[in-house]
């Protein structure tokens, strides 16, 4: 790729640093150093799908009666927005590696709008939650011999999606910003590493969301 | 050269088929959860999310192209993920409902009661 001679307009835009041998060995270590992150947040989310693993097994009934309460229409919505916005994140990468600068930008912009149709449409949904009274330690208002549970599978619901949403709002702010300077051409076909690693961060939060789906959503669907 | 671009043109074709692929998984997994499948349920939504995963992190993340250091930080990823469960299921697998042990003997504590 960067191993050709560059043309001197070309060292300027290539930002490389003076570590490193070559721009190709500049761009590995940036997507190295988002994989790595990437891994410690697999564990970031592993403690909480761990407590949801444990809460499951143990109390069956009442965490598939809980579950099944949860708004599944939002939910499946949801999880095609966040799947388109992975493609057009995708398709953003594959623009710039083509030089392909407007349709770059307007693919990243496409991106962070549906990011922030998912946080609208969960919006929505923890409005309707609060209205239901499942919201622990707040506004909690459920009876029955599977209360406690319902209140725990909530606890974990809203600690699971809040945090993957706050993850999805930092996206957003990433994808814009790289938007932002795609638009101003800040990135060339030799040159497009923040937008490349950018789209590793926002695939890795539609990641989670696709196994979150499942958990959340279907749990208890046809029974405990 | 620079951007010759005019609008977005077209999507590459496996960017488009994975997009179309994983929102054919989203509808299987979808109606899958509603059959009578037992404890299978799980399973089967969780063999769903990881093939959608899977094209994900292959097709869109282009794990398998890039520098094998990317697909060892992954995997380390998904190893330590497999110690904090399997650490943390020690406790909760090793659990007893009824107390064992001799609860008669001095603990050294009853002074301050």
């Amino acid at each position: 790729m960067s191993e050709t001679p560059l043309a001197p307009q070309d060292l300027g835009r290539l930002h490389l640093e003076p570590q490193y041998a070559t721009a190709r060995q500049q761009a590995e270590t940036a997507a190295f150093g988002m994989w790595v992150f990437l891994a410690t947040e697999v564990l970031f989310f592993g403690g909480m799908l761990f407590g949801y693993t444990y809460l499951r097994a143990t109390f069956p009934e009442g965490f598939a009666e809980a579950a099944r309460e949860t708004h599944v229409i939002i939910g499946t919505i949801n999880t095609v927005v966040l799947l388109t916005s992975s493609f057009t994140m995708a398709w953003a990468v594959h623009a710039a590696e083509r030089d392909r600068r407007r349709a770059t930008a307007l693919l990243l912009a496409a991106t962070a709008l549906l990011g922030l149709l998912f946080l609208g449409l969960k919006g929505l949904e923890y409005y309707k939650e609060w209205e239901e009274g499942v919201v622990p330690g707040l506004n909690f208002h459920k009876d029955g011999p599977n209360a406690h549970v319902a209140a725990m599978f909530y606890y974990l619901y809203f600690m699971l999606t809040g945090v993957h949403g706050l993850h999805v709002t930092i996206g957003i702010g990433l994808v814009a910003l790289m938007a932002v300077r795609a638009w101003r051409g800040g990135f060339s076909a030799r040159y497009y590493t923040p937008v490349e690693v950018t789209g590793l961060y926002w695939h890795f939060v539609d990641l989670v969301w696709i196994f979150l789906y499942p958990l959340i959503y279907l749990a208890g669907r046809s029974g405990p | 050269m620079r951007s010759v671009d005019a609008g977005l043109g077209r999507p590459p074709r496996s960017l488009l088929l994975t997009w179309l692929a994983l929102l054919g998984l989203v509808a299987l997994t979808l109606g899958l959860a509603y059959a009578p499948l037992g404890r299978f349920s799980i399973v089967v939504a969780l063999t769903i999310a990881a093939v959608k995963a899977g094209l994900v992190v292959t097709l869109f993340m282009k794990l398998f192209r890039g520098p094998v250091l990317a697909r060892v930080a992954a995997g380390a990823g998904l190893f330590w993920l497999g110690i904090l469960f399997s650490l943390a299921a020690t406790d909760y697998l090793t659990r007893n409902d009824t107390a064992t042990g001799n609860f008669s003997l001095p603990t050294g504590r009853e002074e301050s009661r």
